[in-house]
């Protein structure tokens, strides 16, 4: 049956990406970028019928639920490196730290390296203990030996809150940059988005999610090499002349290379620090990934490729942005009005696209537009499946049934859940549209080292740890963070539009992290019911599981 | 997987001693990655005069960037290293605890 309905999907929204077109000429006729649209339509439409080919080969091999939310666990560290990198590098990395590096210089490469750094911590502390406790969700790690029914709905709430924020973060930025390069409508492109990340995920499961996931890091990488490339010749690869020439252009002048307002004071970039790189370390989609590889082996190499693609691409990223200082920031051209130093055409997130088209014209324009698109689809993709594996994996199967869920309906929840979620976040895209999204990304990462790092770190490492320590510290965290962001300027005076915020720092980490740990840790103490004292023995044999891989869940045969 | 096993496994020596070097070894490389980049961040915050400073003169090559560059390198090496140590030596060890455990369970 799936066979028959993928193709006739497929025809339908071809179909309306076709009228969306259409839709679009109208749009062209309006602005002045005509050509452009045009190119970096027809490599999205590549792009897609590439993707929907894979999709039609994934969903033949899509019929359990482990291929469904981990591939069957057959990736390979490759495979799953690029995923994982393409995970991360969402089109708010591309555009949001190019334009970072444009506007505040050298502030943007530390928080790029904050960025960075919470990798080795992941495969130092995390990786293999990951993926030998772990099947489908984190949950499987923090509920392995506590109450199945509590901690899975505490994992699962915060994982869905995780997602959603992160979701609207993408679907609000995916439609403001489609409405922008493609013409389309905001509603439209939100539309194509969430039909096509649904038909991703509900007919290819984790196997299409992870090979969309990794064309578009490849292209992500070619594309945003390519421009680097083409942009530092112009200063003939070198560092000094490029820097001298921008520090004399840019209004920050000298500063550009010295720390400025970014992280003005030692608590915001510690807050800052911690949140990046603890959040990483929580977020479900990435955690997710650990489970798709074959064995520990393989979950190690796969953050050695990640972050070593990643490490690369944030350094492209800072050379991009510090080559647009010059080849975007004085030309005219990107300037509303042609007024140098105005407001920049389409946003300052609009910097990288700007500097493809300087240095390699319409076609290379078209490329990155295309590869941000693609970026945004298969970011979308990979954070819906975790929040559909959370529905139906942890809540649905394992809570709700308590196990008892046969595998048909369980993989029936998910592909509703996705369908579902694809609404969601369409909704949430039209109903965010004009708002600053800005904090949302900071509130994904805060609740996500909050609520989700703390409980899971101590579920591996602390025999101590209870039923009633991880449900107050995985709740308390999840409410602190959220609290502070609200209460903070970024919502509490920036979207709320009250004359002072309540809380001082915009990055709760700092703050929220400690109240995690300390509860789930003085709640375990206190902790003296028998069901604790079974949970804490219980410990041993969980030890020795993720200390040697025993008795973890092996690849589905194929 | 049976509880018997895991104790099987715990009782061997070799386990002990395989945890024992790979947790120090990950505690290591963690905190010289943790001391070096939040080292960074105090001076980022307390002296940025420092990282804003020229390495030598005629360069732009500041310290911050230098170091920021340093990390983004190190960190990565690091990471290298622990991968080949941890799936050589020790994924040896640990082949071959579970292979003797396997002998006692049968």
């Amino acid at each position: 049956m799936k066979a028959n309905v993928l193709p006739r999907l497929a025809m339908g929204l071809l179909a309306l990406s076709v009228a969306a077109t259409a839709v679009a000429g109208d749009a062209i006729a309006q602005t002045e970028k005509q050509s452009l649209n045009l190119h970096a339509i027809g490599m999205f439409f590549v792009f897609v019928l590439m993707t929907l080919g894979i999709t039609y080969w994934a969903a033949s091999r899509t019929k359990s639920t482990a291929d469904f939310y981990t591939a069957g666990g057959g990736i390979t560290g490759w495979q799953n490196g690029l995923a994982i990198a393409g995970d991360y590098m969402s089109a708010a990395t591309l555009l949001g730290l190019t334009a970072m590096m444009y506007t505040q210089g050298v502030d943007a490469y530390i928080y790029m390296i904050a960025f960075f750094v919470g990798w080795p911590i992941i495969l130092f502390l995390m990786a293999e203990r990951l993926r030998n406790l772990g099947k489908f969700t984190f949950a499987d790690i923090t509920a392995y030996r506590l109450d199945q029914g509590k901690v899975r709905t505490m994992a699962a709430v915060s994982s869905l809150t995780v997602v959603c924020f992160y979701l609207v973060a993408q679907m609000v930025g995916a439609g403001q940059l489609i409405k922008l390069l493609f013409g389309l409508d905001y509603v439209v492109a939100l539309f194509v988005v969430g039909a096509l990340m649904m038909v991703y995920v509900t007919f290819g499961g984790m196997v299409a999610t992870t090979w969309v996931q990794i064309i578009k890091a490849c292209m992500l990488l070619i594309g945003g090499t390519a421009v680097m490339l083409l942009a530092f010749s112009q200063f003939g690869f070198s560092f000094d002349e490029l820097t001298t020439r921008a520090m004399e252009v840019h209004k920050l002048g000298d500063k550009l290379l010295a720390p400025g307002s970014l992280l003005a004071d030692p608590v915001t970039a510690i807050s800052l620090g911690l949140g990046l790189m603890f959040g990483t370390a929580g977020l479900p989609h990435i955690l997710m990934r650990f489970f798709t590889v074959t064995d520990a082996k393989e979950a190690r190499k796969s953050v050695l490729y990640a972050s070593g693609i990643v490490a690369y691409f944030f350094n492209v990223i800072a050379l991009m942005g510090l080559c647009a200082i010059l080849i975007v920031g004085t030309n005219p051209q990107f300037f509303e009005g042609g007024e140098i130093g105005g407001k920049v055409i389409g946003g300052g997130n609009m910097i990288a696209m700007h500097l493809a088209n300087a240095v390699g014209g319409n076609l290379l324009l078209g490329f990155l537009s295309a590869v941000a698109f693609a970026t945004i689809l298969a970011v979308v993709a990979g954070l819906a499946l975790a929040g559909a594996s959370a529905i139906s994996h942890d809540i649905y199967s394992r809570v709700i049934m308590k196990g008892k869920a046969s595998e048909t309906t369980e993989l029936k929840v998910s592909k509703f859940a996705t369908i579902g979620l694809g609404i969601v976040a369409v909704l949430l895209g039209i109903a965010f549209e004009k708002m600053n999204i800005a904090f949302m990304v900071a509130l994904a990462f805060g609740v996500a080292a909050s609520a989700n790092f703390p409980v899971l770190i101590l579920s591996m490492y602390w025999k101590g740890l209870t039923t009633r320590g991880a449900l107050w510290g995985g709740y308390s965290g999840l409410v602190s963070a959220v609290m502070f962001v609200v209460l903070s300027k970024s919502v509490w005076v920036d979207v709320l539009h009250n004359a002072e915020a309540i809380f001082p720092y915009t990055q709760p980490a700092l703050f929220s992290m400690p109240i995690a740990f300390l509860l789930a840790i003085i709640v375990s103490k206190l902790d003296t019911s028998a069901a604790a004292k079974k949970e804490i023995e219980a410990f041993e044999d969980q030890y020795v599981r993720a200390q040697t891989g025993v008795g973890a869940a092996t690849a589905a045969a194929h | 997987m049976s509880s018997s096993m895991y104790a099987h496994i715990r009782r061997n020596p070799r386990f002990a001693e395989l945890v024992e070097k790979r947790t120090k070894f990950a505690t290591i490389l963690s905190i010289v990655v943790l001391v070096l980049f939040y080292g960074f961040v105090l001076l980022v915050a307390f002296a940025p005069g420092l990282i804003g400073m020229r390495l030598s003169e005629g360069s732009n090559m500041t310290f911050g960037i230098a170091a920021g560059l340093f990390q983004f390198v190190f960190f990565w090496v690091l990471t290298l290293v622990y991968v080949r140590r941890a799936n050589g030596e020790f994924d040896d060890i640990n082949n071959e605890i579970v292979r003797a455990a396997w002998k006692d369970e049968k």
